[in-house]
């Protein structure tokens, strides 16, 4: 059989078991604490016979394992349970907010590639002039920012100084989507400010890299302009570790999520998430946990399969 | 030779400006106490009082003094990021060194439980650790620790494999030494430069790490003041134009860039010898 295949299966199966490593954990965490779900739900005023027949209800009374396979198939079925704090199905507080959380992380990816690309681009091409060292000591200081202080600056300076955007993302369902792109606009921008530097960094830092070998050397004195040499002969090279990078920041989009939804008060997977922690909501907690969790383990699983496609001299690394 | 003052005047002014803020931080911690006349739970007047001299950042949303609760706000949140950026080191180092000394199996089973728990994004993680075991002070130390320890433990372990090849190691232990006098003597003194400048990054990410829980209301709790809740209590001022809860959230801003300047610096320096 093909090498690469037996890699990217070898990956796919690891990633498999990490993830399910990962719903073991969040769900026996929960099974470890004092005392259940059922008197959770009762409360301390609860007569120890209700919180009986309650725990029969919720198949409590049963062996940890088999209501872990329950749970586990329950999930895999989309049915997550109900929520503690309102009685409410989990999956229906999820849906329309993971869709949020991802129109918002998909806004951001869209904004934030091309522009990283792009200055990352220029930087190799211009090294070393003043552009370059521009460019480096903004996305230094952008890296090292907290994404709340980034949020709260962007809404100064766009929402209450200027008065063009709107300082929160009062988004609902029924919104058409022009509308839905402003209310969007800041939350998204803050998250472009996170991940751009490092995205430009390492698209920079790689085709530096690929520049000082000599087949680019080769190229230049065959008198091949300095955009040519970058375009054709240096980026299809660095393709692969760019594409990686780029697979790692939207895997690291998703943890910033939460932050900035915060902030913006967007209606999202992350600001639920944070809600229900401070109400213990344990349900939410765990499937909330599992999504962010599954987005980014499959994140981080493409960007290794991508590397080791677009790279054949991986094949003989091992 | 050259002078003290000389090596002095080489360090860019990046560094330099990195290193004069992180000591300011420093005293401001140690002084605190004796700068404001205020504690940080008191209620000094009004909610949102704007900037006069008796309070020159004006009151937070209960009523209590600002700039007390800056100054308390960084001397708490640099205490708890510094223990707890030792506390990872402890550990990290600790599993680092025995998986290169002692190996067999249990180099493979640490790695394997790293590589885990670094597939797991860290905040999410963060938060799910502390919604089961509550948000006091120690869980949230452990917890940071405990997560920010697997990135230690990546980089002792591949500093120190490369160092316990060595012959001076071989012959440490043909000799008889033991794997403590390994790990402590022969090993360790020879991988300090890449920890040390792990040690400052990776308390940025700590401090960063901390404000941000803080700011979502599940690290350091109230009536403590640290910088991350502070904004969160008082971003209703932006609405209004006051930029007063920003200062805190810039406080963080410029200690972590500070400290970058430096590791940024640091490295140079350490690869520049290599040359």
């Amino acid at each position: 059989m093909n090498p690469i295949l037996i890699l990217i299966a070898k990956r796919l199966g690891l990633g498999l078991l990490t993830l399910w490593f990962v719903s073991f954990g969040v769900f026996f965490a929960i099974e470890a604490l004092p005392g259940d779900t059922a008197e959770a739900i009762l409360g301390q005023s609860a007569t120890p016979e209700t919180v009986a027949a309650l725990r029969k209800e919720l198949h409590l009374n049963q062996p940890a394992l088999l209501r872990y396979w329950n749970w586990q198939i329950a999930v895999l079925t989309g049915d997550f349970g109900t929520s503690l704090s309102n009685g409410r199905p989990v999956s229906e507080l999820i849906g329309t907010r993971l869709g949020n959380t991802m129109f918002l992380a998909g806004m951001a990816a869209l904004i934030s590639v091309p522009l990283a690309l792009c200055l990352g681009l220029l930087a190799a091409l211009w090294r070393n002039s003043l552009f370059d060292r521009l460019i480096n000591a903004v996305t230094l200081t952008s890296i090292s920012m907290p994404e709340f202080f980034i949020g709260y600056v962007l809404i100064f300076a766009f929402a209450i100084r200027a008065g063009i955007l709107p300082p929160m993302s009062a988004i609902s369902p029924t919104m058409g989507l022009p509308d839905r792109i402003v209310f969007t606009i800041l939350p998204a921008l803050t998250l472009t400010l996170v991940v751009v530097a490092h995205m430009m960094r390492m698209t920079r830092a790689s085709l530096v890299n690929l520049l000082s070998l000599p087949y680019v050397e080769m190229a230049r004195l065959k008198g091949a302009r300095e955009m040519r040499v970058i375009l054709f002969h240096v980026l299809p090279n660095a393709l692969g570790p760019i594409v990686t990078v780029i697979a790692l920041n939207l895997a690291y989009l998703i943890t910033g999520v939460v932050v900035v939804e915060v902030v913006f008060v967007y209606p999202g997977l992350g600001q639920l998430l944070v809600d229900s922690v401070s109400s213990r909501d344990l349900p939410v907690v765990q499937v909330s946990c599992m999504i962010f969790a599954s987005a980014y383990i499959l994140l981080n699983l493409t960007a290794d399969v991508i590397a080791i496609v677009s790279d054949p001299r991986q094949l003989h690394r091992t | 030779m050259k002078t003290r003052l000389a090596n002095l005047r080489q360090v860019p002014p990046t560094a330099l400006f990195g290193i004069v803020i992180v000591i300011l931080y420093i005293v401001l911690a140690i002084l605190t106490p004796a700068l404001t006349p205020y504690s940080q739970r008191e209620i000094v007047g009004g909610a949102f009082l704007p900037w006069t001299s008796a309070h020159p950042l004006g009151t937070d949303s209960l009523g209590r003094d600002m700039l007390t609760r800056l100054l308390y706000g960084g001397r708490n949140t640099l205490g708890i990021a510094f223990v707890t950026t030792i506390l990872a080191f402890a550990i990290g180092m600790a599993a680092g060194l025995v998986a290169v000394t002692v190996g067999g199996w249990l180099e493979p089973i640490l790695s394997r439980i790293v590589d885990m728990l670094m597939s797991i994004p860290q905040l999410i993680f963060k938060l799910f650790l502390l919604s089961i075991f509550g948000t006091s002070i120690p869980t949230l130390i452990l917890v940071i620790a405990v997560l920010d320890s697997t990135r230690v433990f990546r980089l002792t372990r591949a500093a120190a494999s490369s160092i316990a090849v060595m012959d001076y190691v071989e012959a440490a232990r043909l000799r008889g030494e033991g794997p403590w006098w390994l790990m402590t003597r022969e090993i360790l003194p020879n991988i300090t430069a890449p920890l040390i400048a792990e040690f400052g990054l990776r308390f940025c990410f700590v401090f960063l790490a901390i404000a941000a829980l803080s700011f979502l209301g599940l690290g350091i709790q109230p009536p403590l003041a640290d910088w991350g809740s502070m904004v969160r209590e008082n971003a209703t001022l932006i609405t209004f134009g006051d930029i007063t809860p920003l200062i805190p959230a810039a406080a963080i801003a410029v200690l972590t860039i500070s400290v970058n300047f430096i590791v940024d610096w640091m490295l140079h320096k350490s690869t520049g010898l290599k040359e």
